[in-house]
């Protein structure tokens, strides 16, 4: 709801009316659009977690970085078995949780059998599915056994869910959070800002920050209002694209665009009548120019997707053509589909700026082939629990910023809905295929699936403009996953 | 106030009303263009020929959703002022009427506590009630507004009470609720009419602010107030976004505003 935005108008006012702060040299604020609900990423799938906590507070084994490339971790180097099914990583001396305890591969057994069990909520359960028995050697040394060669193992050690955790501090995570990465928690002031301390037993080079604020400003004019009154050091992903012209003209900002990994969606309910006729869905897609939502929502920045992958991967193939805006088309196949008169459906948005602003676009363009659209616009912890929990909706609109995340579409309790045999079977064929040709093939099988049976309709890659005081560099360009570490930040 | 100056404030207020209320009824049969017609292509245009005011953000026809801004405004504020002069009115006169009654004390502590809150915080509650939308908005601002119907009926009743006509009506044998419809309230009714329009200027304010901040009117339907909140981030490509809805809003307050300064000046002439 924009209650809330309303409201933080408003304390956000009052806050512009004390006097700016000089900048301190120690202190670092990064403002970010949306509050994490909370500060656990092994439990739970906002994105917002992850850009708070990945490589300050919590660390993964293997680590993604700016260019999307893996890089160790907590450990040093690995090694895997010819036949893909062992894992024998090297962990790093030295690192240690910020309560003290000593992060050795117990740590690692424990994260996984964690995240394993049936009750864990972690939201990526796929990465730790392969996963046979972690053995521990010795203390420095952790030996993963796969029940089946995995591709992109070593890319899902990687993410955010898979963050290492210690036993006696794993339970508290969600409020007081406890890792091994460069800053520690200090304080969450609900609804305003978390702050974090720099960790100085941390094993890496000494970060230039002691101190580091993150604070949650969702409404664009705002935070346009906050970069240009200087309290905000960085915007991780300004919301506004239209106010690019006007913040690169400011001589004391630097404003870079670039891309994340989020794959816009309208997301449809395939479990749920009338969205479980593939011919609804596709005049559905058929109804929409995506063009014009990048343009009108996004002042044009954003590449089209035509199914659920990202140009940025060597397997992606493009697939916009599939089912193309064509409306006339869509009235005949709606009207072939027993609704030659259009029916009615609620479209639930999230807070974010683009999911917002393309919802009432999209709003629009379905009114046109006769689709009457109620746009209920909601909270996210709502929208995690009513559309993304609770399945009950008919249509919304998010990013999915994870990367390679084609594989949701193969879990059938996941809100989509989607339940297709030829699909599970093309993204089986890429996760055990033994050569990248065949892996790229499969996925390129994958996708083409997707897309013909207009599962969702795929909109736009989400940019990611970072607007910066001139001096502070270190900032993220893309987001080959959504993450701000704080150690590469300095200033200039 | 001389004469002429109260005939020119109650000309120009009318005035401006009135083309602001012909634009809201027009609205509902005819507008320049469809206001829920996106065509993105042709999007944030200055003034033409074929746009009399240009297109917003999405291409829309700003002449066309200035319109029907019109119609969500004041139907709002005329609502919300309504439903708080019959109800707010009618609870001032019930405690005009039994003076140092638990019922008048009740009423007057009521509308104190009312008046406490902010009309932000009560559009909060009703929209969580009703849901969001304009009727949550007009009954904050209807909530809002009442404890000054309550105090300007209460007060003024309260002194007429004492005059003869009431007690001659009562000798007579007449009912509280008699004196009070048929003696009192017809006296009362230029006081009030003076008040309501000055009511429905700070009404129409509250619910473009109430629009702005998403507690109003949600999209697509068009309104004043999100118009403005939209057009913040556009400032520096197309001003025309934010002016235009700014003056909208400020004449039709300035239109209320003279239209009850110049009924208040006639009312003072004519006592």
């Amino acid at each position: 709801m924009r209650v809330h935005n309303g409201l933080r108008i408003i304390m956000l006012a009052s806050a512009f009316s004390t006097p700016l702060a000089a900048q301190v040299p120690e202190q670092v604020t990064l403002c970010m659009p949306l509050e994490p609900p909370l500060l656990d990423p092994t439990r739970g799938p906002a994105q917002a977690i992850r850009e708070l906590t990945y490589g300050n507070i919590f660390e993964t084994l293997v680590a993604i970085d700016r260019d999307g490339r893996l890089q160790p971790g907590l450990a040093e180097s690995w090694k895997v078995s010819a036949d893909g099914l062992v894992y024998d990583f090297k962990l790093r001396s030295g690192a240690s949780f910020h309560d003290g305890t000593p992060f050795t591969s117990f740590n690692v057994a424990y994260s996984v059998e964690r995240a394993k069990r049936p009750e864990s909520r972690n939201a990526q359960k796929w990465i730790f599915d392969p996963i046979l028995r972690v053995d521990t050697p010795d203390p420095l040394s952790a030996r993963i056994v796969l029940s089946r060669p995995t591709a992109n193992f070593l890319y899902g050690l990687a993410w955010g869910d898979a963050v290492m955790v210690a036993k006696g501090s794993a339970a508290e995570n969600a409020t007081v959070p406890i890792g091994t990465g460069p800053y520690k928690f200090s304080r969450w002031v609900r609804g305003e800002r978390v702050e974090l301390v720099v960790n100085d037993r941390w094993w890496g080079a000494k970060p230039t920050f002691a101190k580091a604020i993150f604070r949650f400003i969702s409404d664009p004019a705002v935070q346009v209002a906050a970069i240009k009154a200087g309290d905000c050091d960085a915007l991780s992903n300004l919301a506004a694209p239209e106010a690019i012209p006007a913040l690169k003209r400011d001589p004391r900002l630097a404003v870079t665009t670039g891309y994340t990994e989020g794959k816009t969606i309208l997301a449809m309910n395939n479990g749920k009548a009338p969205f479980d006729d593939v011919r609804v869905r596709r005049a559905i897609a058929m109804a929409i120019d995506r063009q014009q939502v990048i343009e009108g929502a996004m002042s044009g920045l954003g590449i089209p997707i035509g199914s659920h992958f990202s140009p940025s991967h060597p397997a992606y193939v493009d697939l916009t053509a599939t089912n193309a805006y064509d409306p006339e088309k869509a009235k005949a196949m709606l009207a072939e589909a027993g609704f030659p008169n259009g029916f009615s459906a609620t479209l639930k948005l999230p807070p974010p700026a683009y999911a917002r602003r393309s919802g009432e676009i999209i709003a629009a363009m379905l009114q046109q082939i006769g689709v009457k659209i109620t746009i209920e616009p909601l909270e996210f912890p709502q929208w995690l629990e009513r559309v993304f929990r609770g399945k009950d909706y008919d249509l919304t609109l998010i990013a999915h910023t994870e990367p390679l995340d084609i594989n949701i579409y193969a879990r059938p309790d996941y809100y989509f809905q989607y339940r297709s045999l030829a699909f599970n079977a093309a993204l089986n064929d890429a996760e055990t295929a033994t050569s990248d040709e065949a892996r790229n093939a499969a996925y390129g099988r994958a996708q083409k699936r997707l897309a013909d049976d207009a599962v969702n309709v795929f909109l736009f890659l989400l940019p990611k403009v970072t607007v910066t005081k001139g001096s502070l560099t270190g900032m993220w360009t893309n987001w080959p996953l959504p993450a701000n570490p704080l150690a590469e930040l300095s200033w200039k | 106030m001389t004469n002429s100056a109260t005939k020119i404030r109650l000309g120009i207020g009318s005035a401006v009303l009135a083309v602001m209320l012909i634009a809201a009824l027009v609205s509902l049969v005819w507008t320049p263009g469809d206001p829920y017609r996106l065509a993105i292509a042709s999007r944030l245009q200055g003034p033409s020929s074929l746009h009399l005011l240009g297109t917003d953000q999405l291409g829309r026809d700003i002449a066309a959703i200035l319109m029907i801004g019109a119609r969500n405004a004041l139907l709002v504020s005329v609502g919300a002022v309504g439903l708080s002069l019959v109800v707010g009115g009618g609870l001032g006169l019930i405690a005009a009427m039994q003076p140092d009654g638990i019922g008048d004390q009740m009423i007057a502590r009521t509308s104190d506590l009312v008046f406490a809150f902010p009309v932000v915080l009560l559009a909060i509650m009703t929209g969580l009630i009703l849901g969001p939308g304009a009727a949550s908005a007009a009954m904050a601002i209807a909530i809002f507004t009442m404890p000054v119907f309550i105090r300007l009926t209460r007060d003024s009743a309260a002194q007429l009470r004492e005059r003869e006509f009431v007690l001659a009506a009562r000798a007579m044998g007449a009912s509280w609720l008699r004196i009070a419809v048929r003696h009192i309230l017809p006296l009362l009714l230029p006081r009030l009419a003076v008040q309501a329009s000055t009511q429905l200027a700070l009404a129409l304010l509250a619910e473009a602010g109430l629009s702005y901040l998403g507690l109003g009117t949600p999209p697509p339907h068009p309104s004043w107030g999100r118009m403005l909140n939209e057009a913040q981030t556009y400032l520096g490509t197309q001003p025309l976004l934010a002016i235009l809805p700014g003056v909208a809003i400020a004449l039709t307050v300035m239109g209320f505003n003279l239209l009850g300064e110049g009924l208040a000046a006639r009312l003072a002439r004519e006592r």
